[in-house]
C-alpha cells in the first residue's frame, strides 16, 4: 500500500509540475504542450486509428524480428558455448560487435534489402541477436552439468536433449538475455521506423515532428515508453516469476 | 491394504501406501518380482555387467597424462547387490559414469549381458549423488521424463508415474515441484525416475552421502526393499564402509589414484542388516583396515610435505 501511495505522489508531483510550467508559457505550446494537449492527441490518434495501425504494424515487425534472432541467438549461443573452436573464435568476435549501434546496419541494410520491410527486420535481428547469443552461451555454461547428464542418461539426445533439458534448464540463466534482447529488438526497430517512413510508430513520431505538432511527438513517445514497458513487466516479469517458483528461487531483489 | 489402488493394472504389485511406517515386517507384503519387465539373466554364466580391463587416462592442466583407473576387471551377476567403496579420488565416480555411458574410457571393455555398451541406454541408469532432477518438471514429470525419452504411451506413463511414486512412497507429491521436497525425499524422487524407465542395472553414486543419518537409514530399508521387490542388479559407490556392508552382496575395495580393484569381499551376513550391527561392524572393521591404507596414500599426496593429520577413516563409516 504504501508503494502505491509513493507512486501516486511521484507522478502527482510530475504531473503537477508539468502543468505548471506549461501553464507558465515560459515557451511557445506547440514547443511544450500541456499535459491535456498530449491526452487530446493520444485521444485522437487512436480515434482516427492510425495509432492502432502503427501499433499493429510495429509489433508485428519487432514480433517477427525478434522470433527470428531467438531461434538464431540459442543456436548460435549454444553452438559457441559447445564448442571450444568456436567458443575461441567467434567469442571475441560477437562481444566486440556489440559494441555497434544496430542503426549503424542500417546502411548496410538498405544496400542488400533495399527500401523495404526486410531492411528494418534485419536491424531488429541485428539488435537483438548478439544479447540473446551472448545470453544463452552464458546460459548454456553456467548450468549446472549434471542437467545434461541426467538428460542423456535417461535417454535424451539430440534435438529431444536440446528441447527437453537443455533448453529449460538454462531458461533461469538466459532470461535476463532475453528480456535486454527485447529491449534491443524495440529500440532498434523505432529508430529504424524513423529512418524508414512507412508505417510504424516510429513513423507517426517523425511525423508529429513534420507537423511541427509537439502533442502527437510526446503522445507517441508516451506508446513507444509504454509498449516497451508492458511487454517487459506482463511478460518478462511473468516469465521470471514462474522460473522462480518452479526452481524454487528467490526472487532477486 | 486401502481399495484407493483400484486403479492399478493387476499385474502391478501394490505397494504400501505412502503414509505406512516403514518397517521390516511389511517385507513379506510384496510377494514375488513382477515389477514391469520380468529382469531375467541372458545366461548365468554371462554377468550381467562386466568390465574387462577398463583404464582411463586423462590429460591435467599441466600436460602430463594421469591414470585414473588402471586395468579394472570386475562382473556383476544379475540380480547382484555390488557397492564399491575407496578414499575420495581413486576414481569410483568415474567408473560409474563410464557404465553409465557417459563417458568413453581409454581402453578395455564394458559389456553388458555380453554385449559392449554404446554410449548411455536406458538399460543403465545413473542416480546422482545430487539428484539431479529436474526443476522446471514436477515430481511426477520427473518420473515421466525417461519413459516420455523411449515413447511409453501416456497412459501406460500415468500408471508406472503413480506405481512407482507408490513405491517411494511419493504418491501425494505428484504435483510438487523438486524444490519443496526434502533431501531425502529429493532422493526417492531420483530413485523412482531411474526404476521408471526400467533399467536392468541401478548405478547410485553415493546416493546418500548428502543426507542425515536418519533420513540415510530409512532410505537403506526403502532401497533394500525395492532391491529385492525388482530384482534389479545394483552398482552402488560409496565412500562409507558400514554403508556398504548394510546394503551390498558385495564390497570391492579400490585403491588410491589410480584406482585399481584392490580387493573384494563378499557380505555373507543375513538380510535385512542394520548399520549399528556388531556383525556389520566387525565386517567393516576388515575393510577399514585395508581401506585406511589407502587413505593414508590420498592423504600423503595431498599432505606431501611430510605432515600427516592422524584421522580415522571409521569416523564416516
Amino acid at each position: 500500500m504504501k508503494r502505491a501511495a509513493r507512486y501516486i505522489i511521484f507522478y502527482a508531483a510530475l504531473f503537477g509540475l508539468w502543468t505548471l510550467l506549461a501553464e507558465l508559457k515560459i515557451w511557445p505550446p506547440y514547443l511544450f504542450p500541456t499535459p491535456w494537449g498530449v491526452g487530446e492527441a493520444l485521444y485522437a490518434g487512436f480515434a482516427d486509428h492510425s495509432y492502432w495501425i502503427a501499433i499493429r504494424v510495429s509489433m508485428e515487425r519487432v514480433l517477427i524480428g525478434y522470433a527470428i534472432s531467438v531461434v538464431l541467438g540459442m543456436i548460435l549461443g549454444l553452438g559457441v558455448a559447445s564448442n571450444k573452436f568456436l567458443e575461441e573464435t567467434m567469442g571475441g568476435l560477437l562481444v566486440s560487435l556489440q559494441s555497434l549501434p544496430s542503426i549503424c546496419w542500417w546502411p548496410l541494410a538498405l544496400l542488400w534489402f533495399g527500401l523495404n520491410q526486410n531492411a528494418i527486420l534485419f536491424v531488429v535481428i541485428m539488435g537483438s541477436l548478439l544479447s540473446v547469443t551472448l545470453a544463452m552461451e552464458d546460459g548454456r555454461k553456467q548450468m549446472p552439468k549434471i542437467f545434461g547428464q541426467a538428460g542423456r542418461n535417461l535417454g535424451a539426445k539430440g534435438f529431444k536433449l536440446f528441447w527437453y533439458v537443455l533448453l529449460p534448464a538454462s531458461l533461469p540463466f538466459i532470461v535476463s538475455g532475453l528480456k535486454q534482447g527485447w529491449a534491443f529488438a524495440w529500440r532498434s526497430l523505432i529508430t529504424a521506423e524513423m529512418l524508414y517512413l512507412s508505417l510504424g510508430l516510429g513513423q507517426v513520431l517523425m511525423m508529429g515532428r513534420d507537423l511541427n505538432d509537439m502533442s502527437a511527438v510526446i503522445a507517441v513517445m508516451i506508446l513507444i515508453i509504454a509498449i516497451g514497458y508492458i511487454v517487459d513487466g506482463v511478460v518478462f516479469k511473468g516469465m521470471e516469476r514462474h522460473l522462480q517458483n518452479r526452481w524454487g528461487l528467490t526472487p532477486a531483489t | 491394504m486401502s481399495t484407493s489402488a483400484h486403479n492399478v493394472p493387476a499385474q502391478f504389485p501394490i505397494p504400501v501406501e505412502p503414509s505406512a511406517p516403514v518397517r521390516a515386517d511389511n517385507r513379506g507384503k510384496f510377494g514375488p518380482v513382477s515389477v514391469g519387465r520380468a529382469v531375467r539373466p541372458v545366461s548365468p554364466e554371462i554377468p550381467k555387467v562386466g568390465l574387462s580391463n577398463i583404464s582411463l587416462s586423462y590429460r591435467a592442466q599441466s600436460g602430463e597424462r594421469l591414470l585414473a583407473l588402471d586395468n579394472i576387471n570386475l562382473q556383476v551377476r544379475a540380480g547382484e547387490f555390488v557397492c564399491i567403496v575407496g578414499p575420495s579420488g581413486c576414481g569410483k565416480s568415474t567408473l560409474l559414469h563410464l557404465i553409465a555411458g557417459l563417458h568413453s574410457q581409454t581402453s578395455g571393455q564394458i559389456l553388458v549381458d555380453g554385449n559392449p555398451i554404446q554410449g548411455p541406454g536406458t538399460d543403465r541408469i545413473l542416480i546422482f549423488q545430487e539428484h539431479g532432477l529436474f526443476p522446471w518438471l514436477t515430481v511426477g514429470q520427473n518420473v515421466e521424463f525417461g519413459m516420455k525419452m523411449k515413447g511409453v504411451p501416456k497412459a501406460e506413463r500415468e500408471e508406472k508415474i503413480r506405481y512407482y511414486l507408490r513405491l517411494v512412497h511419493l504418491a501425494k507429491f505428484e504435483k510438487s515441484y523438486i524444490h519443496q521436497l526434502s533431501g531425502g525425499m529429493r532422493q526417492r524422487v531420483a530413485i523412482a525416475r531411474a526404476l521408471a524407465t526400467e533399467p536392468d542395472v541401478l548405478l547410485m553414486d553415493e546416493p546418500f552421502a548428502a543426507l542425515d543419518a536418519q533420513t540415510r537409514d530409512l532410505l537403506h530399508d526403502e532401497l533394500e526393499r525395492i532391491w529385492s521387490e525388482t530384482g534389479r542388479t545394483i552398482i552402488f559407490v560409496t565412500h562409507n564402509v558400514r554403508e556398504a556392508i548394510r546394503l551390498g552382496d558385495r564390497v570391492v575395495l579400490l585403491t588410491f589414484r589410480p584406482g585399481r580393484v584392490k580387493n573384494e569381499f563378499p557380505v555373507e551376513l543375513p538380510r535385512p542388516r542394520h548399520l549399528e550391527d556388531p556383525n556389520v561392524a566387525r565386517a567393516a572393521r576388515e575393510i577399514l583396515d585395508e581401506l585406511r591404507e589407502e587413505i593414508n596414500r590420498s592423504l600423503e599426496a595431498e599432505y606431501s610435505a611430510g605432515v600427516k593429520p592422524h584421522i580415522e577413516p571409521g569416523v564416516e563409516a
